[in-house]
This record gives C-alpha cells, sequence and structure tokens, in this order.
C-alpha cells in the first residue's frame, strides 16, 4: 500500500523527468526502460475482457481492491505503453478509490508527456486513465451497495 | 550536393539531424518542383482544355506536357495510354472496376501474390465478388521471392486477369515482371503491374515489359502526393468502360444518351489535380538529370552498407532477402516490439516506418506483427546509415541490460 499521496508521488516523477531536460531521446530512453522493468502480467490476466479500448498497442490493465485500496496490475504487448502503464500504476495503484476518483493527474502534463509520446498515444493514454477511473467508480458502487 | 536541393533535409528533429529513412512511404521533394507548384498557382492558375483564354491555355499546355513527359519517361508508344490518376490506388481501383467488368465473368480467375500491397488485393476481391470470380494469390518462399512454378502451376485458361507488385514495398524484392507477363499472356491473361516502389528506382519500359496495364504515383518518386499514373496498351483501354462520369470524360450528353471522349480523357472525369500534375513534370525532370547507372550503383551501395551494419546487431532478423532487390531493409529484433524502436528511432531524429506496411497477409506469411523499415534513397549516406545503426544499439542495450 502506498504510504505517499498521489500528489507527493507525482511531483517527484516531475523532479525525475526534469533531470532528463528536454531532450527527448533520453525521455523516451527512460520510459522504455521503465516499461521493461515492469513486473509482466501473470498469464491468466492477459485476456481479452481486460484489453484496453482506444489503445493501439495492446494494453490490459487489471484492477483489484485491496483493504478498500485500489490494486493495479497492467501489461503491453510494447515497452514504451508498459512505460507509461508504469507511471500511472506508480501514482494510483494502492490509493483509495475516492483519491483514484478525484484524482488530478497533472504529471502528465508537467513531464511534457503530449509532446513525447504523440497525440494517438496520449489518446491511448487517456483511455488507460478513463478505465482505471471506471474500475474506481464501480468498486465503490460495489461497496456503497454492501454497507 | 543532392541534399542541397531538398530543404527538408537540413531541417532537425528534436534537437538532432533528421535521417529520413522512409522513402518507400513517400520521398521527399526537391526544391524545382514544390516552386513548379507555386509557380502554377502564382502565374497561370487556370482550369484546363475547355478555356480558351490565355491562362487556361498555359495550363492545359503544362499539364498536357507532363502526360508527353511522362510517355518518354515509360516509353509507351503514344501519350494517350498515360491516364492521369490520384496515385497507384486509384490507378489499381480503376483498373479492377473497368477491366474487371470486361472481362472477369463467374468463375473466371484474377491472380495475385502473396507479397501484395493491401492495394493489389483488395480491389481485385471487391470485383471478384461483385462478378462471381476467384482470387488466386502465387506464394512466396521465406525470402520473399515469388515461387515461380507455383506461378505457373496457377496460370490457367480460367485466370483472366494477373496484377503483380513490380517491386514489393515491404521486402524490396524485385519480382522477374518481364516474365511474368508473358508467360500470364501465354493463357490469353491481361496483366497489370503495380509499379509504385519501382518507378523511382528501376527504369520503366512498358513495351520492352509488354504489360497491359502499369500503374504507380508521383509522390515516391519526388514528385508531389495526389498524382499517379495508369499507363495501358491502347486496345486494352479501348475495350475498358469509363470509370467515373462526369465532366471532360464525354464527347456529347443528351439525357437520353452520352457519348465518351476518346483516350485519354474518357478516364479523367472531373477537374484534375492539375497542380501536382505540373510539379510531377519537374520530378520527371529532375529524375532525368541523374545518371540512371549511378543512381542504381549508389542505391545498391547503400542497401549492401546498411545490410553489413545492421547485420551486426544483437538479434536483428532481416525479412526479406531476395537476391534482387531494392534499397528496402525491413528487420525485426528479438523480443524489441518494431512500434517501440520506430519511437525510438524518431526521438532520435531516425524516421522509419513500423507495423504492417499495408501488407498484412505478407506478415502474416512470416508469422510477424510488422516489421521496421528502413527503405532508402538517393539522398540517404552511409553516415546516416551508421547513425541508425548506433541507435539501434543503444535500444538492443537497455533490453537486454
Amino acid at each position: 500500500m502506498s504510504d505517499q499521496s498521489i500528489n507527493e508521488i507525482q511531483d517527484e516523477i516531475i523532479d525525475e523527468f526534469a533531470i532528463l531536460g528536454d531532450d527527448k531521446e533520453s525521455t523516451v530512453f527512460y520510459i522504455m526502460e521503465l516499461g521493461s522493468n515492469l513486473e509482466p502480467l501473470e498469464d491468466r490476466y492477459r485476456i481479452d475482457s481486460n484489453l484496453i479500448k482506444g489503445c493501439q498497442s495492446k494494453v490490459w490493465l487489471e484492477a483489484e481492491l485491496e483493504d478498500d485500496r485500489l490494486v493495479l496490475k497492467a501489461d503491453s504487448n510494447t515497452d514504451i505503453t508498459k512505460g507509461l502503464i508504469s507511471l500511472l500504476i506508480r501514482v494510483l495503484s494502492g490509493q483509495s478509490l475516492d483519491n483514484v476518483i478525484n484524482a488530478d493527474l497533472y504529471f502528465i502534463e508537467k513531464i511534457g508527456m503530449h509532446n513525447v509520446i504523440g497525440s494517438q498515444r496520449s489518446n491511448g493514454l487517456a483511455s488507460m486513465i478513463k478505465q482505471i477511473r471506471l474500475y474506481a467508480i464501480a468498486y465503490k458502487t460495489k461497496l456503497q451497495s454492501q454497507s | 550536393m543532392i541534399r542541397e536541393q531538398f530543404r527538408i533535409l537540413s531541417r532537425e528533429i528534436n534537437g538532432r539531424p533528421l535521417v529520413y529513412f522512409d522513402n518507400a512511404a513517400t520521398t521527399q521533394k526537391p526544391d524545382v518542383v514544390i516552386n513548379a507548384i507555386s509557380e502554377y498557382y502564382q502565374d497561370y492558375n487556370a482550369n484546363i482544355h475547355r478555356g480558351i483564354h490565355t491562362l487556361a491555355e498555359k495550363a492545359t499546355e503544362a499539364y498536357e506536357g507532363t502526360r508527353r513527359k511522362v510517355k518518354e519517361y515509360i516509353n509507351a508508344s503514344s501519350s494517350d495510354e498515360v491516364i492521369f490518376t490520384y496515385g497507384t490506388t486509384d490507378g489499381i481501383n480503376l483498373a479492377a472496376n473497368s477491366l474487371g467488368r470486361a472481362t472477369l465473368n463467374k468463375g473466371d480467375e484474377v491472380l495475385i501474390s502473396a507479397m501484395e500491397h493491401h492495394s493489389n488485393i483488395v480491389p481485385w476481391q471487391m470485383i471478384c465478388e461483385e462478378r462471381g470470380a476467384i482470387l488466386r494469390v502465387a506464394p512466396i518462399n521465406d525470402a520473399g521471392e515469388l515461387i515461380y512454378e507455383e506461378y505457373l502451376k496457377l496460370l490457367s485458361e480460367k485466370v483472366k486477369i494477373v496484377s503483380i507488385v513490380h517491386v514489393s514495398n515491404s521486402l524490396g524484392t524485385i519480382n522477374p515482371v518481364k516474365k511474368i507477363i508473358a508467360d500470364a499472356h501465354a493463357v490469353g491473361a491481361y496483366v497489370l503491374i503495380d509499379g509504385a516502389q519501382a518507378a523511382a528506382h528501376l527504369g520503366v519500359d512498358v513495351q520492352d515489359l509488354d504489360c497491359d496495364l502499369y500503374a504507380f504515383s508521383s509522390h515516391k518518386m519526388f514528385g508531389p502526393t495526389g498524382v499517379g499514373v495508369l499507363y495501358g496498351k491502347r486496345a486494352v483501354l479501348d475495350l475498358m468502360p469509363p470509370y467515373r462520369g462526369g465532366g471532360e470524360m464525354i464527347k456529347e450528353v443528351t439525357f437520353e444518351k452520352t457519348t465518351y471522349n476518346d483516350l485519354p480523357f474518357k478516364f479523367e472525369a472531373g477537374t484534375p489535380n492539375i497542380a501536382d500534375v505540373i510539379g510531377f513534370s519537374s520530378a520527371i525532370d529532375y529524375i532525368n538529370a541523374l545518371d540512371k547507372n549511378s543512381v542504381q550503383e549508389y542505391e545498391k551501395k547503400l542497401l549492401e552498407y546498411g545490410v553489413s551494419k545492421l547485420a551486426e546487431i544483437d538479434g536483428l532478423k532481416f525479412i526479406g532477402t531476395a537476391k534482387d532487390k531494392i534499397s528496402v531493409i525491413s528487420f525485426i529484433i528479438e523480443d524489441v516490439h518494431p512500434f517501440d524502436i520506430g519511437m525510438m528511432l524518431d526521438a532520435g531524429g531516425v524516421a522509419v516506418r513500423t507495423g504492417h506496411h499495408c501488407t498484412q497477409p505478407l506478415m502474416d506469411y512470416y508469422n510477424i506483427e510488422g516489421t521496421v523499415r528502413a527503405s532508402l534513397s538517393i539522398y540517404n549516406t552511409e553516415a546516416e546509415i551508421d547513425i541508425l545503426a548506433e541507435k539501434l544499439k543503444a535500444i538492443v542495450k537497455i533490453k537486454r541490460k
């Protein structure tokens, strides 16, 4: 579980990317490195129902509830996309449902992600965020109906 | 020297010099081509053929001048055999719809190869479905070459049209089209050659090839986008009905009946892409001014250098190793997705293409999702290939860490 708040983690990421400066090549290499370090998803989660629509490369996303917090696992067939996912997981996984639902993910704009990954990728990233929020909302609704 | 004629080549991408290796998708345009297009719009913009004023006269002269130049470039016997289209895809659609309707009946066959671009698959699928005809596919070997005996086996009296690519866009393979055409003619089939990738790299002589139809694009040979040519033998074009109706393609129109214009106009309905046809003329001048033999030698040298440099990279596998090929290097790297390679190269200023290159059945044959393709042209250099090789090594290093 994450002890840091969403915004603390976002600020950390912004600082890390600031070290890379505005050199796109180093930034993309860094994202790819993050991607290749991401733990691969177990095969049982790499199923069509976990695929996110709107992503050009394949993205599988699995969201579970542990102690009222959202735990995210994800994978992709391309390392750059995996790198993007790893950032989202770092920021959002282990956070409370309300914090995920209400998160203002300002780090994406701050690190100039749009310029780095282009417009098609950016749409894919937006789809991933939307899907994560939908999972959080679905779990919240489920919890409320149980109480 | 050559690089100076292409202003775009001196620009930077992400603070690094542009290395443009996506020439099979479209080549860059020399200044003379860009200037010819601006000059038309600035000095003599007018609609062609029917106008009687000075501007229309000048525009018509320039437009028809391109037709004569194309005729010379491909050695057609008459400029009436040169139909302007919007590109190779448009030309093949014209051929499939028109020649397909004139020749295909239930049970007839159209023969293509396993290395075709979607543009030389889908139009034939559509017309075969409409006419009850059958599409047959001649297989290739692992090197990406047509298996000629299999092609011959598929050639029967039932085959009415053979449509084969001259040079594969994904692999660079040069097909033995002259032989392909002669053997197809022996069974009475008409032959279309998709020359999109060939026209800039090889000399094309349609009379020597004896093809019935030959389609190619201006934008892959230093000319503007939106212009292509469908060459056809007069006898073949005469038996083909018009494909699109409208202005220009008619002789006389009444509500009861329309008579069609003569060749080449019967296939050119509507106002054509005048400016870009005029620009295309400058592109042909540009190519003609180069020494054809030294261009081919230079591209061959680049290809050999590129293959030898990339072969050093850990886990790299070439896709398409035909004995006879143009300067296209398609490859995959073990455990690295082509998309990641393309993104990282772009971040470093190197433009390549990644994916299936509009040849999904070909990718299925190799059982891969896609490749990385570096396609080289006359303005590329060995130093640029060195940059590509270094960047690939860096990418592989991250992955193998």
